[in-house]
């Protein structure tokens, strides 16, 4: 089943005169259940095609389908909803509000979609304990290392029980210990939930757990045996 | 709205200094404009009740053809048997006093110093002369037999070196166009706190002043205090005579009412203007929160947040910081406005005249004037807010996402 479908989609970036672009005409599709990795160099468009993917920026042409909808015609809000519902993110700086404990950052996705209490204190110990957080709850991100921070974002990002996460290089900031932990709980969390991971990377030790690789060069999929299927060579 | 409300102290909480700042800078506003409204209020009341008390009463019966700018006491003027009048009046359920009073002017002089007065005969045992006896500073009030005792206000005693027991010269313009003048003896001295009233003002017992002037068995006016001043029309119009002027204390302190009217939309600017000064404090406090936080705004929105909900937690913040604020203002106002309603603030002879005003203002504080403006300053505050905060939720999340924090 399809969680995303991108039909030759371009980005432009225009600043004054100078256009820039970003991506050069996508296809392509990432089933449910996937853990995909999408590599290149710096500004080959990884972070942009993740971007479109999360809903975050609008493609200048082409079109995007996520979970079903047309998210080229949805306006802001409708972009939110879908957001709230079907995608959590995982971004490279440890994006935690910071005048939140570590609990309180992985309840806010169950805030935004009107959870009782009850549910939201079940879901959140839930998943505190599946990146082994539990005992760190009451720390705000400022007492937590990277690698925890990270963590806590995962754990965020599972709130709601997405169809699919996004993650824009999840272990750039973290050292080789704690890359490897965050990247093994997020494999683990694919394998166990069924849940669709897609995350931008230019880190081999990252690549080597995808199981399907996309990789991107010039804002174009490279076609040269690294494609969109090239991911079938890879380690599953 | 737990969440929007923890959230908001936590963020508050996070630069201190500045939160302290900007909710001072809340405070000493709605101090301020307490303040004003309370110096206000306490001026106004202060000298409708003056001007009321000592000049013009609730209502006033003058002959028909009675013009007080001349201060004449020629008999055309006046009224006749002004005490059956006075008793006539005096007799109506509604009226607690009812007195005549006869003005004529004069000059005081003593050696080689004069002093312009308005020489007022009074009937010394009518209550309506309370707030003078209530003022005597030495002596005592002349009696009605009292042929050559004088009652003069302080601040004339002190100019022309007076002291019960002295004598003065008193010069009136008579009901015939010509002048008298007597020797008086000091009998007392009194103050009313309004210098220019008490300056310019002398008491004679009325018969001696009717037989002084010429004015024989008349009055300038009947002087009439009501037991509530909302029944002043009524009792007007129950008075109507075409024989006589009936003026109410509307019609006589045209100026005081029309400051009293004019007030409202003065202040009204003023507490605009006090609290625009404050509000750009807090715009500039929250808009700084909103470029330091862009990156969490962005973060936020990624998650599935709405403008209208970013928007609300900028709004529950200005609304906790307005609250902090508020409070310790509302402390402050009221602080200030109690302690200078008990002491007063001393201004001295303003020399405003169409109103009597005392030495000293004492402030007060209406409680409709607390909680209206309290709900003001909290309205312009969340006003205030919704700059920075739709400066907020309008933020494209990818690039929030790549702002700084």
């Amino acid at each position: 089943m399809e969680v995303a479908k991108l039909t030759d989609v371009t980005r432009i970036y225009k600043i004054g005169e100078m256009e820039t672009r970003a991506l050069n005409g996508i296809t392509m599709t990432i089933e449910s259940g996937e853990f995909t990795s999408l590599v290149g160099p710096s500004g080959s468009g990884k972070t942009t095609l993740l971007q479109l993917i999360g809903c975050l920026d609008k493609p200048t042409s082409g079109q995007i389908i996520i979970n079903g909808q047309d998210t080229t015609k949805l306006n802001r809000n409708q972009r939110a909803d879908l957001r709230k519902g079907t995608i959590g993110f995982v971004f490279q700086f440890f994006a935690l509000i910071p005048t939140l404990t570590a609990y309180e950052n992985v309840e806010m996705p169950l805030l935004l979609n009107n959870k009782n209490g009850g549910e939201r204190k079940k879901r959140v110990m839930e998943l505190l304990e599946a990146v082994d957080m539990t005992s760190h709850s009451h720390h705000r991100p400022d007492q937590l290392s990277g690698g925890q921070q990270q963590r806590i974002a995962v754990a965020r990002a599972l709130a709601t029980d997405p169809k699919m996460i996004l993650a824009d290089e999840p272990t750039a900031n973290l050292d080789t210990e704690n890359g490897q932990q965050v990247m093994d709980i997020m494999a683990k969390l694919n394998k166990e939930t069924g849940t669709t991971f897609v995350f931008a990377t230019h880190d081999p030790r990252v690549i080597k757990y995808a199981r399907r690789v996309v990789t991107l060069v010039d804002g174009l999929i490279d076609a040269n045996g690294k494609g969109q299927n090239a991911g079938k060579t890879a380690k599953s | 709205m737990m969440n929007y409300l923890k959230m908001a102290f936590r963020n508050l909480g996070r630069n201190r200094r500045r939160t302290v700042l900007s909710a001072l800078a809340l405070s000493i506003g709605l101090a301020l404009i307490l303040f004003i409204a309370a110096f206000y209020e306490g001026e106004v009341r202060s000298s409708m009740e003056s001007t009321l008390r000592l000049d013009s009463g609730h209502i006033q019966i003058r002959g028909a053809d009675y013009d007080p700018d001349k201060l004449s006491v020629a008999w055309e003027y006046l009224i006749e048997n002004p005490e059956q009048v006075a008793a006539q009046v005096e007799a109506l359920d509604q009226v607690q006093v009812a007195t005549p009073r006869l003005i004529a002017s004069g000059i005081v002089a003593v050696r080689d110093e004069s002093s312009g007065v308005q020489i007022m005969g009074v009937d010394p045992a009518s209550s309506a002369n309370d707030p003078y006896r209530e003022g005597m500073i030495s002596g005592n009030f002349p009696t009605a037999d009292d042929r050559e005792g004088i009652l003069i206000g302080l601040p004339l005693a002190e100019n022309l070196g007076l002291e019960v027991g002295d004598q003065l010269n008193l010069l009136v313009n008579t009901s015939n166009g010509t002048v008298d003048e007597q020797l008086f003896t000091v009998r007392g001295i009194f103050t009313t706190g309004v210098t220019i009233y008490d300056k310019g003002t002398v008491f004679l017992p009325l018969a001696k002043a009717q037989a002084f002037s010429g004015a024989e068995n008349r009055a300038s006016f009947i002087f009439i205090l009501l037991k509530d001043r909302e029944q002043t029309d009524s009792v007007a119009a129950a008075l109507q005579s075409p024989n006589y002027q009936v003026k109410t204390w509307t019609e006589l302190n045209e100026i005081l009412v029309f400051l009293e009217d004019f007030s409202n939309a003065y202040l009204f600017i003023l507490n605009l203007i006090v609290m625009g000064v404050t509000a750009t404090v807090i715009v500039n406090t929250l808009v700084m929160a909103v470029f330091e936080r862009t990156r969490e705004i962005g973060i936020l929105t990624a998650i599935g947040m709405k403008g209208r909900q970013i928007i609300a937690l900028f709004l529950v913040e200005a609304g906790v910081l307005a609250l902090i604020g508020l409070a310790f203002g509302l402390l402050l106002g009221w602080g200030f406005s109690a302690y200078f309603g008990k002491f007063g603030i001393y201004f001295g002879d303003l020399g405003i005249s169409g109103m009597l005003l005392e030495d000293r203002i004492y402030t007060y504080l209406t409680l409709e004037d607390t909680i209206n403006l309290t709900i003001f300053s909290f309205i312009i505050t969340i006003l205030a807010s919704l700059y920075p905060a739709r400066l907020a939720s309008r933020m494209e999340p990818v690039e929030a996402l790549h702002g700084s924090n």
